[in-house]
């Protein structure tokens, strides 16, 4: 029997890895384009400023960069090492967009990193702004097929299951690529990682002007971020807004979650804070139409029929054809080599009933439904703070433009206290999106009791509290460094 | 004609070479190995950091890709051995994550640890690394105990597919001297090649003439533990696949591969050979310095000839000591025809990849890095 307590340590660790991973690589995506926009400008004016700028965005790039890179390579190896089962179940098809993030995206970062850092008096001007280019452009390929492989296990699609190697096999590969909760994601992911580093770099220039040092590069440096920033919400924005269709769509328990909504309907509300409510609104949200149908968490666990008469089972008939499937993938193994005429027989059974395979493994209804208070709120976070830091960053940008940003402490000092905010954001986000999908690591398919390796509790319990220890004191480490060298500062002559 | 045959062994041949551009890339670890060794004072220690720390992202993400490689197209060893023998790779994955922020952080203002802290860590990487992925790979031929059951996933109560027959989860393989003969060769080879590497790269005449000591002694215990490998792997019994796919013990099973595949026979020899002449050269003549691009190509040939060995002319090439039906062959354990048909597609793009590596790096080494050069630009 798998243990609860293996599954829940196994999880623990793989979302402590997850959460200290997504620290550093939304600041690496935004980062990377700041500082490439800033040495852009430094080519085409050819002014020494915007050169030292860029440089100086860089050196906390590249203490960010290492963590990042740390954190990423235990994320990868954990599909294996705390997640065997799964690793087998769908490695045929979760495997690829790994293997070609690998080829693609890593050599690429790794290439074009060492040669934008030490390659200043080596290549070309132009060739370097290439490479620093190249460096946020490897990293956002990195996103997109790691965010390919994240959204197949929202939305799984092109596989067929079979029976005889005993797992999910691609048949379609575009399908997978062309996932449209891939595309929503990659766009989701990779411009809020444009907010972190926007809001990042103009609450740090702020403490510069809050110092009343370093001006001209503290407000050259915000023009650029909050510039970026500002695109990135707005792409943020509307791809939530799709990403709102998709879950509506494919995984309507972790929306229903989301919205505390226990009992759906057409003119479905939104729920602003417990009580407060706008009526219609998560219709529009979930469906584009104020008339939609949204289902609530009781109409999914004990089956319901839309207005337009499409049947959903109950949790309950789902578990029972899951059982029947399982029952009848036993038997197919059994007989297949002796007695084909009643393999063939359960093959058809099996055929019938595997859409709800994973379902098997679920021992009651209530296991299907994930954490609400922990998903309710921590969206509210989200979409809160996200959209106070939009309209930070217009206020910012619009006080810059008439020259009055160096005088405004307040709003300096809320600009540089909301640079823990955008991680909020960040973090809140990825909970909604993994926590909501449990009790599934691919949504309907596989659960993580039957995904997780056959390894001791003590050795995950171990591993976990090492993580907790070296990812806690690199994050300290890396915070003073940082703190450090922005006290240091860029030190442009102005 | 491409058959499901020939892309499970063109897969394998990507591994194979995947493998032993780790294995040469491996001269990052070999050289940090030699901070407190070779580095007699601080200016030599930080050209060493400095040199191997440009180049220490290709041998990172020559690693994560090498993982995800054989995630794509051999899952069933990425699950069975990752998830079986997991205090190995996790104390692999430790002394890498070591090594990732050290560059970094040891010379950084407020870096709480203190710089020499740091280059310990380098330090461990550069032995530990090597030693960990040498012994891991040496169960390609001694085996590990585990058992696979893939019918296990109809089994509500227990759907596991591959157990590991221990508790020791894959730290028994210390027990086996084949398998810490194989570790120690591996490490002390990173070591040559990091010292080739930086003779190369790196121009200081006080620290050529540590490096070549360092590299005398280590070129000996690469030897020493070659002859001792070498002497094993042809006497010892490998696990043979039979037209049937049923695994069977064969007695001098690998030297039976190197003598039935004589291309592969040339690649280790030609290899050997290569590895060997650019130590002996360096060794030989003072000023010769480019050791390192005849030892590299040679220590990417003799790998890829070792990983064909265990994989090719019906080799289990991840054999189970616990159930010897239980072991992982190219063909019980790879994808499906599919993923491996589109994933090939995909790996055209890898000499481009190749190409575009091999050009920015000698537009970055054109000039040997000087006390000069840390002087005066960007450092670690």
């Amino acid at each position: 029997m798998v243990e609860s307590a293996l599954v829940g340590w196994s999880r623990a660790q793989f979302a402590l890895t997850a959460a200290y991973h997504w620290i550093f690589v939304p600041l690496t995506l935004g980062l990377a384009i700041i500082m490439a926009v800033m040495e852009t400008i430094y080519v085409v004016k050819k002014d020494e400023f915007w050169k030292h700028t860029a440089k100086f965005w860089m050196k906390l790039f590249a203490i960010n960069f290492a963590v990042g890179i740390a954190t990423g390579i235990i994320l990868e190896f954990e599909f294996g090492t705390n997640w065997s089962n799964y690793s087998w179940f769908v490695g045929d098809i979760f495997g690829a967009p790994l293997a070609i993030e690998g080829i693609f995206a890593f050599f690429m970062e790794a290439t074009f990193f060492a040669v934008m850092f030490f390659g200043w008096d080596k290549v070309s001007k132009k060739f370097h702004l290439l490479s620093t280019w190249l460096v946020g452009i490897g990293a956002s390929i990195s996103a997109l097929w790691i965010l390919v492989a994240n959204a197949w296990m929202q939305h799984p699609v092109g596989m067929d299951f079979n029976p005889d190697t005993v797992r999910h096999e691609m048949v379609d590969f575009w399908a997978l690529v062309l996932n449209p909760v891939a595309v929503s994601k990659f766009f989701h992911a990779v411009f809020s990682g444009w907010m972190t580093g926007a809001i990042f770099a103009i609450g740090i220039s702020c403490w510069y002007l809050l110092k009343k040092r370093e001006t001209r590069f503290a407000l050259s440096s915000i023009r650029v971020a909050a510039v970026v920033g500002i695109i990135g919400t707005f792409a943020v924005m509307l791809s939530g807004d799709s990403s709102g269709i998709h879950v509506g769509k494919y995984q309507p328990m972790k929306l229903a979650a989301a919205e505390g909504l226990d009992d759906g309907g057409t003119r479905a509300p939104f729920s602003i804070v417990p009580g407060i409510e706008i009526p219609g609104m998560l219709s529009i949200l979930a469906t584009h139409d104020i008339n939609g149908y949204v289902p609530g968490i009781n109409d999914i666990i004990e089956g319901y029929t839309t207005p337009d008469g499409d049947v959903y089972l109950s949790a309950e008939d789902k578990m029972e054809k899951g059982r029947t499937a399982l029952s009848a993938f036993a038997d197919y193994t059994r007989l297949k080599n002796t007695d084909p005429e009643a393999a063939a027989e359960a093959r058809h059974i099996l055929d019938e009933n595997v859409e709800y395979f994973g379902y098997g493994y679920i021992d009651s209804p209530e296991e299907l439904v994930p954490n609400v208070p922990l998903i309710y709120w921590l969206f509210r976070v989200m979409v809160f703070f996200g959209t106070f830091l939009l309209i930070l960053m217009l206020f910012v940008l619009w006080m810059e433009w008439k020259g009055r940003l160096s005088n405004m402490k307040w709003l300096q000092w809320i600009s540089l206290l909301s640079i823990p905010l955008v991680y909020l954001c960040g973090q809140a986000g990825w909970i909604v999106a993994e926590a909501g999908r449990q009790p599934w690591t691919i949504e309907g398919l596989l659960p993580v009791n039957a995904a997780v390796s056959s390894v001791s509790v003590g050795a995950v319990q171990t591993t976990f509290f090492i993580f907790v220890a070296i990812f806690t004191l690199f994050l300290a480490i890396e915070l003073r460094i940082l703190i450090k060298a922005i006290k240091q500062g860029p030190k442009i002559e102005e | 004609m491409i058959t499901y045959t020939f892309l499970q062994q063109y897969w394998w041949f990507l591994i194979a070479l995947l493998g032993g551009l780790l294995v040469f890339l491996l001269f990052v670890q070999g050289g940090n190995a030699l901070i407190f060794l070779a580095g007699k004072n601080e200016v030599q220690r930080q050209l060493i950091v400095n040199s191997t720390g440009r180049k220490w992202e290709l041998t990172f993400t020559t690693l994560v890709t090498f993982g995800g490689a054989f995630f794509a197209s051999f899952p069933l060893f990425y699950s069975t051995s990752f998830g079986g023998a997991y205090w190995v790779w996790i104390l692999i994955l430790i002394t890498f994550v070591f090594q990732a922020v050290s560059y970094e952080f040891q010379s950084k203002a407020g870096n709480i640890l203190g710089k020499r802290t740091f280059r310990i860590f380098l330090t461990l990487n550069g032995c530990l690394a090597p030693l960990l992925i040498g012994t891991a790979v040496g169960t390609f031929f001694t085996g590990s105990a585990f058992l696979v059951n893939k019918s296990a996933v109809g089994d509500i109560a227990a759907p596991v597919i591959s157990r590991w027959a221990n508790g020791w989860h894959g730290l028994e393989a210390v027990a086996n001297p084949f398998n810490v003969e194989f570790g120690l060769m591996v490490m002390f080879l990173a070591v040559c090649l990091g010292a080739l590497y930086m003779i190369n790269n790196i121009e200081d005449k006080e620290l050529s003439v540590s490096l070549r000591r360092s590299l005398l002694i280590c070129f000996g215990g690469f030897l020493l533990m070659l002859v001792m490998v070498l002497i094993q792997f042809i006497t010892m019994e490998g696990y043979a696949v039979d037209a049937g796919g049923v695994v069977v013990m064969e007695k001098g099973k690998y030297l039976h591969n190197l003598i039935q595949m004589p291309v592969v026979l040339i690649m280790f020899l030609l290899g050997a050979v290569m590895l060997v002449a650019g130590v002996v050269m360096t060794l030989v003549k003072k000023e010769f310095n480019r050791g390192i691009w005849l030892s590299g190509p040679g220590t990417v040939l003799a790998v890829m000839a070792i990983f064909m060995i265990a994989g090719y002319n019906g080799t289990a090439y991840y054999p189970s000591t616990a159930d010897i039906q239980s072991s992982l062959t190219l063909s019980n354990s790879c994808s499906s025809e599919f993923t491996l048909k589109t994933m090939a597609v995909v790996s055209l793009i890898i000499p481009f990849v190749v190409a575009y590596i091999a050009y920015f790096w000698r537009q970055m080494d054109k000039k040997s890095l000087t006390k000069d050069e840390l002087e005066n630009s960007d450092k670690y």
